[in-house]
C-alpha cells in the first residue's frame, strides 16, 4: 500500500511538472484527467482499516467527475474555441519548469516545518502527502497567474483543487466525505460555468485571451 | 588493480564503432533498406587514417590539438567506467566529477578547434553545442549525484556495484528518473535525434557535424573514433545503472556473464537509439533547451525524491 501511495503522489508531481512545460492544450487536459483518476484511487488505498462505503462513493464520484466529465467539458470548450496552443505565456516553459523545481523544494521544506497534530503524524500518507499537496496548490496558482488563456487557467484551478483534495483525503480522516462531496460539487459548478464562459468569450471576441479583458471599459 | 579490468578497455577500443553499425542497421531495418556492412565504421576509420590532412593557413595549433585532446579525454573517461562486475582500471573517491569534466574537456577542445577555423558556419555550430551542453551538464551531474546519494558511494565503479535489485525495489522511482534523464543526456552528448541529426551534413540546423567540417584525414578519424568511444562510455553508464548486478542479495550476474549482460545491454540501447531516430523527427531548435531543462528537472526531482522517500 505504501508504495502504491508513493507511486500516485510521485505521478502527481511528475504530471504537474509536465503541465508546466507543455504547450499543447489537449494533452494538458488529458494529463489533468489522468491525475484526477489516480487521485480518485487515493481514498481506496489510504485507510488502514479497509474499504468503507463513504470512501468508495467519494472515489467513484471524483473519478467520474475529474476523469470523465471535466475533460469532456474542457475538450469541447477547446474545440469550440479553436485555438490549440498557448502562444505567449507570461512565464516561458523552461522557466516555469525551473520555478516548479524551486516550488517542489520549497514545499518539501514547508512540509518538514509544518507541525502536524500528534495522531496525524503516524499516518502512512502524511509524510508524502503534505509536500505534494502544497506543491500542487503552488503549481495551480503558478498556472493561473502565468498563462493568459482562460482554458489553461481552468486547468490551474483544477490542479490547485487536486492539491487541496490530497491534503483533505490523507489527513482529515474523520469526516472528509461531506466536505469532499461539497468541494466536488463546487468545482463541478465552477468548471461548468467557466466552460460556458470560455465558450462565450471565444464567440464574442474570436479569442479567449484573458489579458485583453482588462482593456474593456464601461 | 584487477588485471581483468584491462579487458574493459580492450573491449571498448575494439567494439565501440560496432555500436554505430547497430544503430545504422536498425535505422535501415525501419526504412526497409539493407543497411551498411557490419564493419563499415572500421573501414571508414582505416580509410581516413591513410589519408593526408589539409590545414588552412588561418588555423593555429589549437585546430590540430582539438581531435587529439578530444580522443585522449574520452580514453581517460573510458578508464573510469566499469563493465559488468569488473571494476574500472581507475577508480577513486569522486571520480564521477572527473568523468563529467573529461567529457567537458573533449567538447571544449572540439569547440575551440571549430572556432579556430574562423568560419562563421562552424562558429554557429560551436555556439549551439556549448548552449546545449551547458544545459545537459546539470542533468548529468545532478543525476549522478542522486545515484551517489542513493548508494552512498562516490566512485562510478562502486556506485554501479551498489545498484542492486533490492535498491531498485527500494527506490525504483529515483533510479528510473535518473535513467530517463541520463538517456536524454546520452542522446544530446552523442548528437543524436531528437537533439541533433547525425545524417545532415549540410543543413543549417545541425550542431555537432558542423564543427568538424574542416577536419580531414587522420584528424577526422580521431574525431569519429572519439565519438564512438563517447557513445560507448555513456552507454555503459546507463546500462550499468539499469542492470542490477546483484539481484536480491545473490550474485545474479557475475564474472563473464556480467560482461555479456552489459554488452547485450549496450546493443539493446543502440537498437533503442536507432528506433528513436527512425520514429521521431528532430526537434525544432527552440524546443531543445526545453527538453534539456526537462531532463535537468527530472534529475533534480530524483535528488529531491531520494531525500524525501529515503528520509
Amino acid at each position: 500500500m505504501a508504495s502504491l501511495i508513493q507511486f500516485i503522489l510521485i505521478f502527481v508531481v511528475l504530471t504537474n511538472l509536465t503541465l508546466l512545460g507543455s504547450s499543447r492544450r489537449s494533452s494538458c487536459i488529458r494529463l489533468v484527467a489522468a491525475q484526477g483518476i489516480l487521485l480518485g484511487l487515493l481514498p481506496l488505498v489510504l485507510p488502514e482499516e479497509g474499504l468503507t462505503t463513504s470512501a468508495l462513493v467519494l472515489a467513484l464520484a471524483s473519478i467520474v467527475l475529474k476523469g470523465v466529465v471535466f475533460p469532456r467539458l474542457l475538450l469541447r470548450a477547446e474545440r469550440t474555441a479553436g485555438v490549440k496552443r498557448e502562444f505567449q505565456p507570461i512565464i516561458g516553459y523552461s522557466a516555469s519548469i525551473l520555478l516548479g523545481i524551486l516550488f517542489l523544494a520549497f514545499s518539501m521544506w514547508l512540509g518538514t516545518r509544518l507541525e502536524l497534530p500528534l495522531p496525524l503524524r503516524s499516518l502512512i500518507g502524511a509524510k508524502l502527502a503534505v509536500p505534494v499537496s502544497l506543491f500542487s496548490i503552488l503549481i495551480g496558482l503558478l498556472l493561473i497567474i502565468s498563462r493568459n488563456k482562460a482554458l489553461t487557467q481552468v486547468l490551474g484551478y483544477l490542479v490547485m483543487e487536486n492539491g487541496i483534495y490530497i491534503f483533505g483525503v490523507s489527513l482529515v480522516r474523520e469526516q472528509p466525505w461531506l466536505v469532499e462531496t461539497g468541494i466536488l460539487l463546487d468545482i463541478f459548478v465552477a468548471v461548468f460555468v467557466m466552460g460556458i464562459a470560455i465558450f462565450h468569450i471565444s464567440r464574442e471576441f474570436d479569442h479567449m485571451d484573458v489579458d485583453q479583458l482588462t482593456v474593456l471599459k464601461d | 588493480m584487477n588485471p581483468y579490468s584491462l579487458l574493459n578497455l580492450l573491449l571498448a577500443l575494439a567494439c565501440a564503432p560496432f555500436l554505430l553499425t547497430v544503430i545504422n542497421r536498425t535505422k535501415a531495418f525501419f526504412a526497409g533498406r539493407q543497411g551498411p556492412m557490419w564493419f563499415q565504421p572500421y573501414y571508414d576509420l582505416w580509410k581516413l587514417l591513410h589519408k593526408g590532412a589539409v590545414y588552412s593557413r588561418t588555423t593555429t595549433w589549437v585546430f590540430r590539438a582539438g581531435p587529439i585532446v578530444g580522443l585522449a579525454a574520452v580514453l581517460m573517461a573510458l578508464t573510469l567506467v566499469p563493465i559488468g562486475d569488473v571494476d574500472a582500471p581507475l577508480s577513486f573517491q569522486g571520480d564521477v566529477i572527473l568523468f563529467a569534466y573529461l567529457l567537458g574537456l573533449m567538447r571544449f577542445f572540439t569547440v575551440l578547434a571549430a572556432l579556430d577555423t574562423g568560419s562563421s558556419f562552424e562558429g554557429m555550430g560551436a555556439s549551439r553545442e556549448v548552449l546545449y551542453s551547458a544545459l545537459a551538464e546539470p542533468a548529468l551531474i545532478l543525476g549522478l549525484a542522486s545515484v551517489a546519494r542513493e548508494t552512498s558511494r562516490l566512485s562510478i565503479s562502486e556506485m554501479q556495484e551498489a545498484v542492486t535489485g533490492t535498491l531498485w525495489l527500494q527506490s525504483g522511482m529515483v533510479l528510473a528518473a535518473v535513467t530517463a534523464a541520463l538517456v536524454v543526456v546520452f542522446l544530446t552528448e552523442n548528437a543524436r535525434i531528437p537533439v541533433d541529426d547525425p545524417n545532415t551534413h549540410l543543413e543549417l540546423t545541425m550542431i555537432h557535424e558542423v564543427m568538424v567540417l574542416d577536419h580531414g584525414g587522420p584528424d577526422l578519424a580521431f574525431i569519429l573514433y572519439g565519438a564512438a568511444l563517447k557513445l560507448w562510455v555513456l552507454g555503459c553508464l546507463i546500462v550499468g545503472m539499469v542492470l542490477p548486478h546483484r539481484l536480491l542479495g545473490a550474485s545474479f550476474f557475475s564474472g563473464a556473464l556480467s560482461i555479456v549482460a552489459e554488452l547485450a545491454g549496450l546493443v539493446v540501447l543502440a537498437v533503442i537509439v536507432g528506433a528513436i531516430e527512425s520514429t521521431m523527427a528532430r526537434l525544432r531548435l527552440v524546443r531543445i533547451p526545453q527538453l534539456l531543462v526537462g531532463a535537468g528537472a527530472l534529475s533534480a526531482l530524483s535528488l529531491v525524491l531520494g531525500r524525501w522517500v529515503g528520509g
